[in-house]
């Protein structure tokens, strides 16, 4: 719940349809409460005949609450969405924004980094669905309570104890029906989770080795092992379904009881003369009206749990400490040439997990191609990312290089030093969108033919040349039209475009068949000729006019020196 | 898709109990609604007509028998929807799953999609039951029981309920027709919209690295801002439709009271039926405004319930009748001709025509570069793909039989092979490689192991999930064992050495030529050593027609 309120803060923008959409909401419901009350007076005046004028208020208000109702629900329902579109925009954006600092994200202990493109997709569902919590939780709740109150107060006006037994229903109908039937779904979700989870895992287990099973002829068997399972899950859903119904049976009884009272208490109050005989039905039925609005709360405590574990998730990422530390007063890069050297260096994704580097040190001249070669999970990534300043290191400094002196790396804005430093990550993201759009993210104000230049660099222009769109060309969700040369061969492009002085490369040639990757490898050397490159490999011998080899093993690093002959063979 | 799916009805028979049972709480509902507004109108006129409280004690506890009435009603409505809609969605769960398994490899691909099908998709199908289709029912019950007790009550109030209510249906259907194009172009704007962030959110790391990081956010408020404006244009138009509905259902309720309020100023009818009228007019729309609040409760079940159906409509691909299959065993021999595989999904120049010929007691290697259709050609001898051309006969004890013209299951009961990337069970190593015989008794499992470089593995241990506790190798080696187990007369091999070391590779090899002696094999492989063992070798996906080489072994 402490969630919710947090999430609750986080949307801004909607805040004042929101707040009309409630007025609108609740007048609308009013409106339909209005209905019945106007009219069961009508009815019990009418009855003693009066003349037709002492009714004429009375016909004026049925009418107008009879028409008031669709029209103010409409605007309820526009001015609603409008409120929830904006907060969404809220949302989104602050999400970015936070994203951004605490990157790469850490989930929880068990998930590890926030980067699977699932957790991902779980977080943008989960920020997305909370806009819900503003139109359909928070508005119905709020309008609804207005009319509560409204309407305890005209049947208590009325007959005291008629109005005091329909507060009671009402809180009946809005705390303890949702709170009865979440509690039901919890203890039937409960014993389910597992029962799915196994099923699932059977349906996976049974999709992904379907022709090996029709092979070996053991399909059979195993759906029949299935249905047990599915069996399983049919009776735990069963058994739950006493408990169920509680709720809504809850909901009826207490409607049923706020009318009952009403009879009862408003009979006796005719009986004492408190109460005019006319205004007995207005007692009895509006409780009945009243808690048909309420009944549309049903869904919207529904949705509370599902919703707050959401919140819970998204405050949770948000929660996180930012990755790098950006200093209060920036210090500005030396002048180039650049170069980087690091001492001491100690790092680790995981603040509480073990270091990954372990006092590395670290020297690059400017104009110098350096390799760096190791096993996997030795810390490359790692080591990149704290030259990048994607993440502070917990010991250790580095420092930027130039021809009029050095800077400390840490004392440098964030962007700063990625004006200088690029990265061609392993698997670079490219971008639903056009290859244009995106090779313009790395310089938004570059010239057509800087972008063909850059294609033309990267080994590209050829094939984009032959594309009917060109450089509109959709790439496809994660560059999936692609093939992983050309992937890879786009995010280079990107790296060259972007034109920094030092280019780290990590793994650019990974995924890729032998061919194209000592192509690919080939061109890079050609295109960053004058810059001050980085590879991060376990191919060097791809690299062989490299100046420097320096092995990572283990968090450190070491000179390497490969013999002529081994460098050349895998 | 329809409020009530004929192929529902049809693949889940439990539908049909539900269905019912729903009619059948639908006119206890009815009897208690109209039982109710009785009671209530004869208790209020009684007092206002001067019979005070202690008049009401029949009244009163008859009420209390409605309320709780009501009250079971409720709970076994939720309870009973609950136990139908667990039997239906086994019953659809089932299906789904054992045509999505019968449909092979092309179909699967979407795995995941099925899985989620089978689970939280079909699961979805609780609101449809629970809630929509009760409340359609309550739509058709309930307003003819108003109609039919105000009949004999009041007819003028009977007859502008008549002519209002089935103003709403109608409205609903002309409404619904109207907004269903701008609705879709709405959920699909909102579709981009959701993907666009989440490229946005996958791809920070990469916007960070050029400084874009920031300028980002600003891009994702714009388009979600300009999102909302045309939206909101859309929606003032497509929420008049309920604007109408309600005025329909509002004002009607209205005016049958005013009318009520005036005939009984002129003495036309008496308070007790005013008042019936009154409490029983909103009674007759409730339900039916309700239906279309309910329907986004089951819009997504019947989604899941139309992919369902999509994939159980889905024809099984084509079979063929003859089950005796030669006797690979007499003078086998498999022989393919210019055979092509259409592949969907794949764009570019389809793999060429193959002629591939292999007969018993041989090892056959097929090899070329990537993406030419080799594991493809070993997938139409599994049986697993229909060829688009060309022809595979099948031969054996004299007879020739095509391979398009056998009974999948019988054909495959000659085989045994080994993929790329095996796929194992969650189980035991025995449990995995006992799958190629059932019944097979240890020794033999044993024995199957320690032949293929799986000597120190415990036959006992656990796998894990995909067979993740094993190396690849290790998978690849356990996969052979099957093959091995089988003795079957055709062995079909898809790079059975990969990423093994030179030695155990020998110790893989040994095994395949062991199988050779009375078996075809066919191999799919890079390895120089594997292809040393080749009395044939055919190279294809090359521009020329595959080679035949000879390999004097």
């Amino acid at each position: 719940m402490t969630s919710l309120r947090w999430v609750l803060r986080l949307g801004r923008s909607g805040r004042g349809r929101l707040g009309l959409a409630i007025l609108l909401g609740a007048l609308a419901s009013g409106a339909a409460v209005g209905l019945t009350a106007t009219s069961a007076w009508l009815i019990s005046r009418a009855s003693q005949r009066p003349p037709v004028l002492h009714l004429m208020v009375a016909i004026v208000a049925v009418r107008a609450f009879g028409l008031a109702r669709g029209v103010l629900r409409y605007g309820e329902r526009l001015t609603g969405h409008d409120a929830s579109f904006r907060t969404l925009g809220d949302l989104r954006v602050a999400t970015v924004e936070r994203l951004e600092q605490v990157l790469p994200i850490r989930t929880t202990a068990e998930q590890g980094p926030l980067t699977s493109s699932e957790l991902l997709s779980r977080f943008v569902d989960d920020t997305d669905s909370l806009q819900d919590l503003w139109v359909r939780v928070v508005l119905p709740y709020t309008a609804s309570t207005l009319v509560g109150v409204g309407s305890v107060a005209l049947v208590t006006v009325l007959a005291p104890a008629a109005g005091l037994a329909l507060a009671g229903t009402l809180l009946v109908a809005a705390l303890l029906a949702p709170i009865v039937s979440a509690r039901a779904a919890r203890g039937a979700d409960a014993r389910l989770a597992p029962l799915r989870a196994e099923y699932q895992a059977g349906v996976l287990d049974l999709l992904d080795g379907a022709t090996e099973l029709a092979v070996y002829g053991a399909l059979p068997t195993r759906l029949a092992e299935l249905e047990r399972r599915d069996e399983l899950m049919r009776r735990s859903e069963a058994r739950s379904a006493v408990a169920t119904g509680y709720g809504a049976a809850i909901a009826t009884l207490a409607a049923g009881a706020a009318m009952w009272a009403g009879l009862w208490f408003g009979a006796g109050a005719v009986d004492a003369r408190t109460l005019g005989a006319v205004s007995l039905a207005v007692v009895v039925l509006v409780p009945l009206a009243v808690h048909e609005v309420f009944a549309g709360l049903a869904p919207a405590a529904h949705q509370l749990p599902s919703l707050a574990s959401a919140a819970a998730r998204v405050q949770h990422v948000f929660q996180q400490p930012a990755a790098v530390q950006e200093p209060d007063t920036p210090q500005q890069p030396p002048a180039a040439p650049f170069g980087l050297r690091a001492r001491g260096l100690r790092a680790r994704w995981n603040p509480d997990g073990p270091d990954v580097l372990f006092g590395l040190d670290l020297d690059i001249a400017p104009g110098s191609q350096t390799l760096i070669v190791g096993p996997s999970g030795a810390g490359k990534s790692t080591l990149a990312a704290v030259l990048l300043r994607l993440l502070d290191p917990t010991d250790g400094a580095i420092e930027l290089i130039g021809g009029d002196g050095a800077t400390l790396l840490h004392q440098m804005a964030g962007d700063d030093v990625r004006r200088i430093i690029g990265w061609c990550a392993q698997d670079a993201y490219i971008f639903d969108s056009t290859i244009e759009a995106n090779l313009r993210l790395a310089r938004p104000d570059a010239t057509a033919e800087q972008l063909i230049d850059a294609l033309r660099r990267a080994g590209l222009a050829h094939w984009v040349g032959t594309l009917p769109k060109g450089l509109d060309t959709m790439v496809g969700e994660h560059g999936s039209h692609l093939s992983g040369g050309q992937r890879q061969r786009l995010a280079l492009a990107r790296t060259l475009l972007a034109d920094r002085p030092i280019v780290i490369f990590d793994e650019p040639t990974e995924h890729l068949d032998d061919a194209t990757a000592a192509q690919l490898a080939t061109d890079i050397v050609n295109a960053t000729r004058g810059a001050t490159v980085v590879v991060v490999t376990h191919r060097p011998e791809l690299f062989p006019i490299a100046t420097t080899t320096l092995l990572l093993e283990r968090g450190v690093l070491r000179t390497h020196h490969f013999p002529a002959t081994q460098a050349a063979t895998p | 898709m329809k409020p009530l799916d004929p192929r529902l009805l049809r693949y889940a028979k439990a539908t049909r109990a539900h269905l019912a049972v729903s009619v059948l709480l639908g006119l206890c509902t009815a009897a208690l609604v109209v039982a109710q507004a009785e009671l209530l109108s004869r208790g209020i006129a009684r007092v206002v007509t001067g019979g005070g409280r202690s008049a009401l004690t029949t009244i009163l506890v008859g009420l209390a028998f409605v309320v709780a009435g009501r009250a079971i009603v409720a709970w076994f409505q939720d309870s009973a929807a609950q136990r139908s809609s667990a039997r239906v969605k086994s019953q659809l769960r089932g299906q789904l799953v054992a045509r999505a398994a019968a449909l092979g490899p092309d179909a699967t691909a979407a795995r995941a999609e099925v899985a989620t099908l089978a689970t939280r998709g079909i699961d979805a199908l609780d609101g449809y039951f629970g809630q929509y289709l009760p409340q359609l029912v309550l739509a058709v019950i309930v307003p003819i029981a108003v109609l039919a007790r105000l009949l004999p009550a009041d007819l003028t109030a009977t007859v502008t309920i008549a002519l209002t209510l089935p103003l709403i249906p109608v409205f609903m259907i002309l409404v619904g027709k109207a907004t269903e194009a701008s609705n879709a172009k709405r959920w699909d704007a909102l579709g981009r919209l959701s993907h666009h962030f989440l490229d946005v959110v996958t791809g920070l790391q990469t916007l960070k690295l050029f400084g874009r990081a920031k300028a980002q956010a600003e891009s994702v408020r714009r388009t979600t801002d300009r999102y909302r404006t045309t939206t909101m244009a859309t929606l003032r138009i497509a929420f008049l439709s309920s604007l109408v509905l309600e005025l329909i259902a509002t004002l009607s309720v209205a005016l049958v009271a005013v009318g009520v309020g005036l005939r009984l100023v002129d003495g036309g009818i008496d308070l007790r039926t005013g008042l019936l009228v009154i409490i029983l007019a909103p009674e007759a729309y409730l339900p039916l405004r309700q239906v279309g609040a309910r329907y986004h409760a089951a819009a997504d079940g019947l989604a899941a319930a139309e992919r369902t159906f999509a994939i159980l409509e889905t024809p099984p691909p084509p079979n063929g009748t003859i089950t005796c299959v030669p006797d690979l065993r007499d003078r086998g021999q498999i022989r393919i001709e210019g055979l092509s595989v259409a592949h969907p999904g794949r764009t570019g120049p389809a793999p060429e025509p193959t002629d591939v010929t292999a007969s018993l007691g041989e090892i056959v290697v097929i090899r070329g570069p990537s993406g030419t259709g080799k594991t493809t050609l070993l997938s139409v001898l599994l049986g697993a793909r229909r060829p688009a051309g060309g022809t595979v006969t099948i031969s054996g004890g004299g007879l020739h039989v095509s391979l398009a013209d056998l009974d999948v299951a019988a054909w495959r009961t000659h085989l045994a092979w080994v993929d790329q990337t095996p796929y194992l069970f969650h189980g035991t190593v025995a449990d995995n490689v006992g799958l190629a015989k059932p019944g097979a008794d240890r020794a033999a499992v044993r024995s199957a192991l320690d032949r293929c470089g799986l000597s120190s593995m415990d036959a006992d241990a656990p796998v894990g999930e995909g067979g993740r506790l094993l190396s690849a190798g290790e998978r690849r080696r356990v996969a052979m064992a099957r093959a091995v187990l089988r003795r079957a007369p055709v062995v079909l091999l898809d790079e059975p050495t990969a990423g093994l070391d030179a030695e155990t590779e020998r110790e893989v090899l040994a095994a395949v030529t062991a199988l050779a002696a009375d078996s075809v094999v066919i191999m799919v492989t890079h390895r120089p050593a594997a292809i040393a063992l080749a009395d044939r070798v055919f190279d294809i996906g090359t521009r020329s027609r595959p080679t035949d080489t000879m390999v004097t072994a």
